[in-house]
């Protein structure tokens, strides 16, 4: 059983725009975690971003995945939440992952139409505190949950997989983080942010009323 | 209560009001609001872009090498042209030459995502507007398989095949899983097919998705990784030794681009003998139904793309230029930087450029991205919940782009009306054969300029385009291959890339034939910094607002005289919508309820 579980290929997923501050999460908690760790060959790390319908591939190839995303679950902000297989697609509904607004569950759907559901599929999702802010980063409360959520995804690895990635030597090195392009990796994209005088930061009243109800 | 738009169009607005908010199955959030008369025939339209889009200002300050990695997070679709017209830009504003190869690959990769959204586009977003995919069920497989052999070469046409696809359906419409279809209004008259059709469609919509997955590996090969490639001001990020090994980061060896080539060819061959074909056999059933030309059959915009030769814009494969009137015996050229020719208006938008200039268009480069958002006195509702937005006053979150004060349509239909005006061979090939066959299966006797101008038109094209894309990136390829084999190896000119080799202010503009249609990025550089970045999409120019003198834009043109079978499903206007593929290119996928349904429709 060992063996199965060794040679299964795992898919870690962060899902997100990292446009709009906390809504990057998932891909930075990736960028994070491939910053910190080697992988083995059969664990794919990837940057979702909002891309829908073009991840189907991704998920068909995969037998284990793990989705990193800002979730609304209607808790505090900064809570982490875990969900597994059919909890999943329930909470995902709601969202529109983009690509013309094809919903998660409509992804989840189409692998279902194809055969090819992943066993398994875990979700560590983060409650966000603030979303209508363009151009912006993680607000403190949701960075301070970067490392918290990478931890989940690793124990996830190990406890459901079977697979205990190495910690990266050199962490920060140049050769880490290829994950996410360096002038929209975490560090240059907040620290480069242009003032609001220079830059609005407001969104849009109407859309983003609907995020806060 | 009519108006007389001065491009030609009458609007009537006492009619009962229908909204349909959100238009799925597009990027971003788009509303539309039609007026339709006591025979439901629309009579008037409205299009609102609800999201706001504001990625230029967060550019302000930026290292202009960096701005494509920005802008390839606009949005999950147009990743990749977004990130090309931006190193187009700042090469544009730094003189920059790219190396030949580099030029190539990028070719191919601009034409390996033209490709594969069209494709995406028609099965996966429009398909399901003429296809019904529960009428699929009572199909015959074997006069499916008659159908099948009768359009095209395709080899996989047999009975049993189809059935196999048809009961895989069965078991998952079953098991109450319908998902992906349950959103339908499949028991609506406006849907035309024969369950045949219907199921040789839903069989191609499975297969595509094979061939979407294959295909964006020519994207990790050539941009290091997918989604987001990587690109790079100066050339492509990728080397070239083909001699070397696999070894993962590995410059580009042999063994890769024999790769390549095989998905290239498979694309080709996919969309000869699947995608073209369907189009043509789909539409030929809906011969009855040319609504939705709207603006496309007047003016006609694209920036022109496609290069023969590097660098010499008149070898341009798609060439550009602006019809006007339909008239199209005179293509008039397009200059980007003519301050007097493309103008963004924001008189109905939620943007201000200041009182005094509240009706003028200003162009890119002086571009200002000020949002200020009100609702008109007539609108109903409240800010954050908005049941009829005011059209005279502000309604939009798009600004409204003119060429020289007109209001034109882009896209692939744009496009292959300009290149077949210009006497394009290959393009006027494909539209005379694509004709021919649908005329034969209709019994029809259209012209292309009776065709073209349509929905189905619009929907054609696309396919054709994708075609031909196929057709022309299997040329760059052949003369990569060429260029490596007389020893060119280079694949970026970095003599550029130290910001001391800039001058101390400088501006450029990079255009490209992106999906959706002519897609422009506007730069100002100052000390080596992002001055002003303005991105005027393809949705803006289809989907913008109405302008200060009151002309309409493409989404509302096409919608006009339409008649819906029922006002309380919109089908008429999605399917028309969707013909555009439109994208609010803007981001973001913020939680909102209500996210699987397909539109709410209120009428009221």
């Amino acid at each position: 059983m060992d063996d199965e579980r060794t040679t299964a290929r795992i898919l870690v997923l962060g899902i997100g725009n990292i446009l709009w501050a906390d809504e990057g999460f998932g891909v930075r908690v990736l960028e994070a975690l491939d910053a910190s760790h080697v992988f083995p060959d059969t664990v794919t790390l990837l940057d979702g971003g909002t891309q829908g319908l073009y991840l189907l591939p991704y998920l068909e190839e995969a037998d284990g995945v793990v989705i990193v995303d800002a979730v609304d679950y209607g808790l505090v902000p900064g809570t982490l939440h875990i969900l597994a297989d059919d909890e999943v697609p329930a909470v995902l509904a709601a969202r529109k992952v983009s690509l013309h607004q094809t919903g998660f569950q409509e992804i989840l759907g189409l692998l279902a139409l194809r055969g090819k559901t992943p066993a398994r599929i875990v979700l560590v999702g983060v409650q966000p505190e603030l979303l209508d802010d363009y151009g912006g980063g993680l607000t403190a409360t949701i960075a301070a949950q970067v490392e918290p959520a990478a931890r989940k995804v690793l124990d996830i690895l190990k406890g459901e997989f079977g697979v205990v990635p190495a910690p990266r030597a050199g962490q920060g090195s140049a050769t880490s983080g290829s994950l996410v392009t360096a002038a929209v990796g975490r560090q240059s994209y907040e620290s480069e942010r242009p003032s609001a005088e220079a830059a609005c930061r407001i969104g849009d009243p109407r859309v983003l009323a609907t995020s806060r109800s | 209560m009519t108006i007389q738009t001065p491009n030609g169009f009458s609007l009537d607005t006492s009619g009962k009001r229908i909204v349909v908010d959100p238009v799925t199955r597009i990027e971003g959030h788009m509303r539309c609001e039609v007026n339709v008369d006591s025979n439901n025939v629309i009579r008037n339209a409205v299009s609102t872009g609800t999201m706001w889009r504001g990625l230029e200002v967060i550019l302000k300050g930026r290292d202009p090498r960096d701005a494509w990695a920005f802008v390839e997070r606009i949005c999950g679709v147009c990743t990749g042209c977004h990130a090309l017209t931006s190193v187009r830009a700042v090469e544009d504003a730094l003189q920059i030459k790219i190396p030949n190869n580099a030029f190539l690959i990028r070719e191919i990769m601009a034409k390996v995502l033209q490709w594969h959204d069209h494709v995406v586009h028609f099965y996966h977003l429009h398909a399901l507007d003429w296809v019904n995919p529960v009428n699929a069920l009572k199909a015959d497989p074997k006069a499916t398989s008659v159908l099948q052999q009768s359009i095209s070469a395709h080899s996989k046409s047999s009975p049993g095949y189809f059935r196999d696809v048809q009961n895989r359906l069965k078991k998952f419409v079953e098991s109450g899983q319908l998902g992906i279809f349950k959103n339908g209004y499949w028991d609506n008259p406006a849907y035309l097919l024969p369950p045949e059709a219907d199921l040789l469609a839903v069989t191609h919509y499975l297969e595509a998705l094979d061939f979407q997955k294959e295909i964006v590996k020519v994207h990790t090969i050539f941009g290091g990784k997918n989604p987001h490639p990587n690109y790079l001001v100066g050339g492509v990020p990728c080397a070239i030794n083909m001699n070397g090994d696999m070894a993962a980061g590995a410059p580009l060896n042999m063994e890769r681009l024999n790769f390549v080539k095989l998905k290239l060819q498979e694309a080709f061959e996919f969309s000869q003998n699947v995608y073209v074909p369907d189009v043509i056999a789909i539409a030929s059933f809906y011969k009855g139904w040319l609504y939705g030309g709207g603006l496309s059959g007047q003016n006609v915009m694209d920036y022109g793309d496609y290069e023969a030769i590097q660098g010499q814009k008149k070898t341009d494969r798609l060439p550009g230029g602006v019809i006007l009137n339909g008239n199209w015996n005179e293509v008039h050229p397009i200059d980007p930087r003519n301050p007097d020719e493309v103008q963004e208006f924001v008189a109905h938008s939620w943007y201000t450029y200041g009182d005094a200039n509240k009706d003028k268009g200003l162009h890119p480069w002086d571009g200002i991205t000020d949002p200020q958002y009100v609702l008109g006195p007539n609108a109903k509702g409240t800010r954050t919940n908005i049941e009829a937005v005011d059209e005279n006053a502000k309604y939009s979150w798009i600004k409204a782009p003119r060429w020289k004060g007109n209001a034109v349509e882009v896209g692939p239909l744009a496009r292959y009306i300009l290149a077949y005006a210009q006497g394009v061979d290959y393009v006027k090939g494909q539209v005379d054969e694509a004709l021919g066959q649908f005329n034969t299966l209709a019994g029809t006797q259209l012209t292309a300029k009776q065709a073209l101008p349509s929905t189905i038109g619009r929907t054609l094209a696309r396919a054709l385009e994708a075609h031909y894309c196929a057709k022309m990136m299997l040329d760059d390829f052949d003369q990569l291959i060429a260029n490596i084999k007389a020893g060119d190896t280079s694949t970026a000119n970095m003599e550029k890339w130290d910001p001391s080799t800039w001058p101390k202010e400088a501006k450029g503009v990079g255009t490209v034939a992106a999906p959706r249609g002519g897609l422009g990025h506007w730069i100002k550089i100052k000390d080596g910094r992002i001055e002003n970045y303005q991105c005027v999409v393809p949705t803006t120019w289809n989907g913008g607002p109405r302008d200060p003198k009151g002309n309409i834009g493409a989404f509302e043109a096409s919608l006009m005289n339409t008649p819906m079978q029922r006002p309380e499903e919109p089908v008429e206007i999605l399917r028309t919508l969707h013909s555009f593929d439109p994208c609010l290119a803007c981001s973001t996928h913020v939680m909102s309820e209500g996210g699987e349904e397909l539109a709410r429709v209120t009428v009221r």
